[in-house]
């Protein structure tokens, strides 16, 4: 816990990633270098863990930004890549978590608040305007020039925002 | 001697804030006009305390006093004065007590603005703000105190995080907490709404201006926090999903959702329960905020000393005050419902859609900030959710929010025409459509998402335009009555056209800043000349540079357009000693097309000597974010001096608002 | 059914406030990454030994068929708890019957072999991990990382940091006796 610590310091306030991906790290094959950012980017360093490997200037992050276009180069797809380092560090470095029953509810629970909500407000608008009928809702002569009185005084009809 | 001051004054204002937190109570249920009275003395008593306080701990930084173990901890002698202000909030302690010290500035608002609130309400709501102050206070007090003294004194401090040495962070804590505090006094009428079992139209207008307050400096604080990311972490990104900015963004988001479903509450007398709801979770959240930052249970770029004590201490606290509120509320809101009734085209159906959304968005953010903890939790397993699980749920909800705020704000209250709405849209349809193909012309190979925003982001500075113009009846009427009418609108109304463009302006920077980046990095040495976005950068020379507490290789580049000298770039990288920490400073060159951003790194160490890593951005269009963030901060500002919001406006802000008389 | 429904935000908080309580449990570390190699077989890899230095070189093909459960330590000279560590395994090395193998994690040949020269050389087979590949392999995080393997070549306990406390030689005895209990047993597991 405490070399943990420690080293997060480190990473975080000691030696701020100044560049994080070198200039002799780059790839000369510019399709090729742009996945690697691409992957990059979505692998998370296991020294400094809040950041990307591509943003990271840890040592660590700078081997496995060398691996990854190692893999690259070597004729991989961007899927083997990630397999390959997750199969050294486990799920836990994808910044983007994939799509399997442990996190079904991850990718599905916004979407589903959503639908919900959707589902109590079409329910609330539509039950609703039953119990009136449209004689309710319009306005009698007498509020029309009401209304028509207020909103000459102030330029009325509420604001939003 | 001062710091004892302080300490005291720390005691004293606990005090105050037990008093504060009974008597107003008892009186407003026993009717004691005296009692009752007393909120607005001990309000104004704490909140004074508090400023001693504060003012004592600010002095010890002043001075540099190294007898107080906080002093030592987080500044050093040579520190440039305003650093030192700085860091009296730069601690754990030190930004607890500023958190307690805004808490009680806004009790001590409403005690003194608040005189056309009715009393018994004004006493709950300062009773219920109390019992936050005293929560907060007992936890510092008992488990981080800021005046804690040491003997002997060490002859200098450890300094601040050089990091924090920068202008943007050092004000971006008070205007955050203005922001993320503030939603307390909301929370506090919330409460006290629920106390007293009723919420009508009055109590969401005295209401609106805090929110609207908060909300403010929220947008400030969190752009603020954003754009010092920008230059100071020197990789040129705005906002990382990381979780100490998602808590401070949710409040945000829900805050956003307050203030519009308060205006509901306010005009129309409905969305009762759910606007309570709203101020109840937006203050929880900025409480989870605190709770996360403090308690060290995510892992996060940024987190102050990380003690698991303090983090249950505050979890109690959350348990309380969150716990608390939401079974208060479960208790008394069912009997809140009522109110006016629309159809499902109409203002307020697009507010309750506006709503949804916004909650959803939130629910969205906390789910993915929250997850690996409940994983972890459930199965053991440790995942990471990052920036592509958050820009892959939260962008396709809000689009559908963007495209909603054009419409929302033609539609009529109870019942509108919505056919009648969208002929008037054309044009911004038509608007829309050409910014869409614009950027999909800027970049054929970009991202889908990214043609779809700007699409959308046209659409809605054109919808929002012409919602004011129609509302002046530019050219419908002559040009001094379309003035006349634009002077008379309420200052709301051009606040909310303002705003909501700046949603508009904020989306055309974050698409562009993202999307159409370029970059190059490499090994230079004077005289190398690099071209990126039609600019020529030319690489000078590197020197060694002495600041008042640092060293720093300053580079210098000259940046060339069209072969004319425009710009003049020093990037540094400084090495603070006493801290033994290294920053980079990065160097822009900014325009409205996009900032042109040089960083400087370490020289190349195995080369042939006198090569530096350069890395030079092109972020096009980012300073959009910024300007857009100012439109939100200037479109809340107005609105809140709209005279029929204003907090200390005469009677006529108590009446409430003249109804168009509700069909039962 | 509409009292439920006020009462829903409150039920929520609860179950949230119950796994935040979780959270805070002090023996968790929020920013431990467990590893993928327990109960697994360990990763194939050979490592020369460090020039200069007569003990062996390290390789997957050593890590199976030992008589004692093996103990591999990541380590480096220029990692400052290694130096700490040092004495402990020194000692474990010597009172607990188990293989110490040593992974030497991107550290110069004549930096390791000065600081085993200083501190005593406590390995029986020590691989030079110039370029820091088969510590990724191994799925480190940093340096300096444990490994108890039984005799099956298969990984049981990983400790992350450096070997200090009495409570720390508890746990390291702990997966020790837990390897001698699997290869005792003869099962692949």
């Amino acid at each position: 816990m405490i070399r943990i610590l420690t080293v997060l310091a480190a990473c975080f306030l000691m030696a701020m990633p100044v560049l994080a991906v070198q200039p002799d790290e780059i790839l000369n094959d510019p399709v090729l270098e742009e996945r690697a950012r691409d992957l990059s980017k979505d692998l998370r360093c296991v020294v400094c863990q809040n950041e990307n490997i591509d943003s990271s200037h840890a040592g660590m992050a700078r081997d496995l930004r060398i691996l990854v276009r190692e893999r690259l180069v070597a004729g991989d797809s961007d899927e083997e890549v990630l397999d390959f380092v997750v199969a050294r560090y486990g799920d836990y470095v994808l910044f983007n978590p994939p799509f399997k029953p442990s996190t079904y509810a991850l990718w599905i629970g916004p979407f589903a608040v959503m639908a919900l909500g959707l589902l109590g407000v079409v329910l609330m608008l539509t039950r609703r305007p039953k119990k009136i009928d449209a004689k309710a809702l319009a306005l009698s002569e007498e509020e029309e020039s009401a209304v028509a009185a207020m909103l000459a005084e102030d330029g009325k009809e509420g604001p939003k925002g | 001697m001062i710091p004892e001051i302080g300490n005291f004054a720390l005691m004293l204002a606990l005090a105050a804030a037990l008093v504060q937190s009974v008597l107003p109570m008892v009186g407003a249920a026993q009717r004691n006009v005296l009692w009752m009275q007393s909120a607005v003395t001990t309000a104004l008593i704490q909140c004074g305390l508090l400023a001693v306080a504060f003012a004592a701990l600010m002095r010890s930084f002043i001075v540099s006093d190294f007898t107080v173990v906080n002093v030592v901890a987080n500044s050093h002698s040579l520190k440039p004065m305003i650093y030192k202000v700085a860091a009296t909030w730069g601690s754990h302690e030190g930004s607890l007590l500023l958190w307690v010290l805004i808490l009680a500035i806004f009790g001590a608002g409403v005690a003194v603005l608040g005189k056309n609130i009715p009393a018994e309400l004004r006493a709950r709501t300062l009773s219920v703000q109390a019992w936050i102050s005293v929560g907060f206070l007992s936890f510092m007090i008992f488990t981080s105190n800021p005046f804690d003294r040491m003997f002997p004194a060490p002859l200098n401090g450890n300094d601040l995080n050089p990091l924090l040495q920068d202008i943007g962070l050092a004000l971006h804590p008070p205007l955050l907490y203005l922001g993320y505090v503030g939603f307390s006094i909301v929370f506090s009428f919330a409460v006290a709404a629920l106390i007293e079992g009723r919420v009508d139209p009055a109590w969401a207008r005295w209401v609106r201006p805090w929110t609207l307050a908060a909300w403010v400096s929220l947008t400030g604080g969190i752009a603020l926090g954003s754009w010092w990311a920008y230059y100071e972490l020197g990789w040129g990104g705005w906002w990382f999903w990381d979780p100490v900015e998602n808590v401070s963004f949710m409040p945000w988001l829900l805050g956003t959702a307050l203030l519009h479903s308060a205006i509901v509450t306010e005009k129309r007398d409905t969305f009762k329960s759910w606007t309570i709801l709203l101020a109840i979770l937006t203050f929880s959240l900025s409480l989870l905020g605190t709770f996360i930052v403090r308690s060290g249970l995510l892992t996060s770029v940024h987190a102050f000393a990380v003690d698991p004590e303090r983090g249950v201490y505050i979890l109690g606290l959350l348990f309380v005050s969150i716990g608390g509120s939401l079974a208060l509320y479960a208790w008394r809101a069912p009997q809140l419902e009522g109110g006016g009734l629309f159809t499902p085209i109409s203002r307020e159906a697009g507010l309750l859609i506006n709503n949804l959304l916004l909650a959803t968005a939130t629910a969205a953010v906390l789910f993915g900030t929250l997850y690996p903890l409940f994983l972890e939790a459930v199965t053991g397993d440790k995942i990471s959710v990052g920036p592509p699980f958050f820009n892959a749920s939260f962008i396709p909800i809000m689009l559908p929010l963007v495209f909603m705020m054009g419409i929302g704000p033609f539609l009529s209250w109870k019942r509108a025409d919505l056919p009648g709405v969208m002929s008037r849209l054309k044009f911004a349809i038509g608007l829309g459509l050409i910014a869409a193909l614009w950027a999909w012309w800027m970049d054929t190979d970009g991202p889908v998402l990214a043609i779809i925003a700007m699409g959308v982001a046209g659409w809605l500075l054109v919808a929002s335009a012409r919602e004011w113009l129609s509302r002046i009846k530019a050219g419908e009427v002559p040009l001094a009555e379309s003035l006349r009418r634009a002077k008379n609108l309420p200052r709301a109304a051009h606040g909310m056209t303002i705003a909501h463009m700046g949603v508009a302006v904020l989306i055309l920077g974050m698409v562009g800043s993202s999307a159409w980046k370029t970059e190059q990095i490499l090994f230079a040495s004077p005289g190398t000349v690099v071209e990126i976005a039609g600019y020529e950068v030319r690489f000078d020379r590197v020197e060694r540079v002495r600041g008042p507490n640092y060293v720093s290789d300053m580079g210098t580049l000259t940046a060339f357009r069209d072969g004319e000298q425009v710009a003049v770039l020093q990037p540094e990288r400084r090495w603070y000693p006493v801290a033994e920490m290294q920053t980079t400073e990065s160097a822009i060159r900014s325009t409205l097309a996009g900032d042109l951003y040089v960083t400087i790194g370490e020289p190349a160490a195995d080369r042939a000597s006198n090569e530096w890593t350069l890395r030079i951005l092109f972020e096009p269009f980012v300073n959009f974010i910024w300007i857009g963030t100012v439109f939100l901060v200037i479109g809340g500002t107005f609105s809140l001096t709209d005279r029929r919001l204003r907090v200390g406006a005469p009677k006529s802000a108590a009446r409430p608002p003249i109804q168009a008389t509700p069909a039962e | 059914m509409k009292r439920a429904l006020f009462a829903l935000p409150v039920v929520l908080v609860l179950i949230l406030g119950g796994f935040f309580l979780w959270g805070l449990n002090p023996d968790r570390d929020p920013n431990a990454i467990p590893s993928v190699l327990i109960d697994a077989q360990a990763p194939e890899f050979a490592l020369d030994g460090i020039p200069g230095l007569d003990t062996p070189g390290l390789a997957k093909a050593d890590l199976s068929g030992a008589d004692n459960p093996l103990v591999v330590n990541v380590f480096a000279s220029w990692c400052v708890p290694c130096r700490a560590e040092h004495a402990v395994l020194t000692r474990m090395a010597r009172e607990e019957n188990i293989h110490l193998l040593g992974i030497n994690y991107k550290d110069k040949p004549e930096d390791a072999v000065r600081w085993l020269d200083e501190l005593g050389n406590p390995y029986e087979r020590i691989g030079a991990d110039l370029t820091g590949r088969v510590g990724i392999e191994w799925g480190i995080s940093g340096v300096p990382e444990t490994f108890v393997i039984d005799a099956n070549g298969i990984v049981v306990y990983r400790f992350v940091g450096p070997i200090l406390s009495a409570e720390d030689v508890r746990d390291m005895q702990e997966a020790i006796a837990l390897a001698r209990s699997r290869s005792g047993a003869g099962g692949t597991s």
